[in-house]
């Protein structure tokens, strides 16, 4: 045989199967990701998840988000523009995974400004200003507060309720939760129950696109 | 007959075969690992991108050296190859715990001693990546003595 067209030939072929494993082993690990969320959809949402939007609304968005994950503050204006540009529609539903060094403390701040009613503004503003909290991934909870300045807070209150029992039993369900749904990355979503396909804003765009498609 | 570029007669016609085996093998080599850790998302340990660093020039390298067949790529590539022998061996060694943990180089990240895979009972990354190496240096060199004839 020609020695260009073996060696050509054999190029093109480990190639070809190289991107055909890769196809395929991705299909099964989504499929296995489908699966194991539709065995485990109780765990999706609990009672005490903050959830935003039309309650009424047919497609329901679960993100399993860490104030101090840099894509999860990325992502946040992107679901906020998708769930803009489909009013009353979608709603969406946060958990709270602190897999980042220090986050933990943070993240039961964020859940005790849920009882003064300003859980969005604290979350958009630590996501906002998270560059200056997050150093080399490791969250410095000190640092925290001023971002929060201006936001009506009573910080002095924030403190003592950040304390709660509730909210730490809160956080080890949301962990514990997150385990069985095999989240290990942040941030994860949950359209109508269903996991992204693999990670990428796109595909959370087709999964929501599939669900308003099914459901309106 | 100094023409490093001659294709002909049989030691020549030998050789460039096995260059070529050792080509492929490499090839397997290099998308075996970025399979490992680019579709599998099985984390490299520090060892393991040693072992790639001399691992993957020699895809890059080897047809260079095939298409004009040039004698001297063995001279190029064997001590690629050896280097990484002498890793892969490292590291084999390390997870059977003939050399001690004390001797690990890596401490940070994913430790090297950690086994990630393990295929009918004894066939880990490392193993394979050593025999890779030891099938390639064996290739390059039969080449390098055909050559020499």
């Amino acid at each position: 045989m020609n020695r260009k067209t073996l060696f050509i030939g054999s190029a093109v072929l480990l190639l070809a199967a190289f991107v055909i494993g890769a196809i395929y082993y991705q299909g099964q690990l989504s499929k296995q990701a489908e699966e194991l969320a539709a065995r485990n959809q109780t765990r999706l949402v609990r009672l005490y998840s903050p959830t935003f939007g039309n309650p009424q609304a047919k497609v329901h968005i679960v993100e399993f988000l860490d104030p101090a994950c840099g894509t999860c503050a990325q992502f946040y204006p992107e679901v906020k523009r998708i769930m803009a540009e489909n009013p009353d529609r979608i709603r969406l539903t946060i958990r709270h995974v602190p897999f980042h060094n220090g986050s933990e403390p943070v993240v039961r701040v964020l859940e005790a400004s849920r009882l003064q009613d300003k859980y969005l503004e604290t979350l958009r503003a630590l996501l906002g200003s998270q560059s200056t909290w997050v150093v080399n991934h490791v969250a410095q909870f000190d640092r925290i507060w001023g971002p929060l300045q201006g936001l009506g807070l009573d910080l002095d209150k924030l403190r003592i309720d950040m304390n709660a029992p509730e909210i730490a039993q809160h956080i080890e369900q949301d962990l514990a939760d997150a385990s069985a749904l095999a989240v290990t990355a942040t941030p994860e979503f949950f359209v109508n129950g269903r996991p992204m396909p693999s990670f990428g804003l796109r595909q959370l765009e087709g999964l929501v696109k599939d669900a308003l498609e099914a459901s309106y | 007959m100094t023409d490093n570029s001659s294709t002909q007669g049989p030691a020549t016609e030998s050789a460039w075969t096995m260059l070529f085996g050792a080509w492929l093998l490499s090839c397997v080599a290099v998308l075996g690992a970025l399979f490992l850790s680019e579709v599998m998302n099985i984390p490299p340990c520090s060892l393991c991108w040693y072992q790639r660093i001399f691992m993957f020039p020699l895809a890059i390298l080897l047809p260079l050296g095939l298409f004009p067949f040039d004698r001297r790529i063995v001279r190029y590539t064997l001590p690629l190859a050896l280097v990484g022998w002498l890793i892969g061996a490292f590291h084999v060694l390390l997870i059977h715990g003939v050399i001690p943990e004390s001797l690990k180089p890596c401490t940070q990240g994913v430790p090297c001693t950690e086994i990630q895979i393990q295929w009918f009972g004894f066939v880990t990354i490392p193993l394979l990546s050593l025999l890779s190496f030891t099938i390639i240096v064996a290739l390059l060199f039969a080449a390098h003595l055909r050559i020499k004839k």
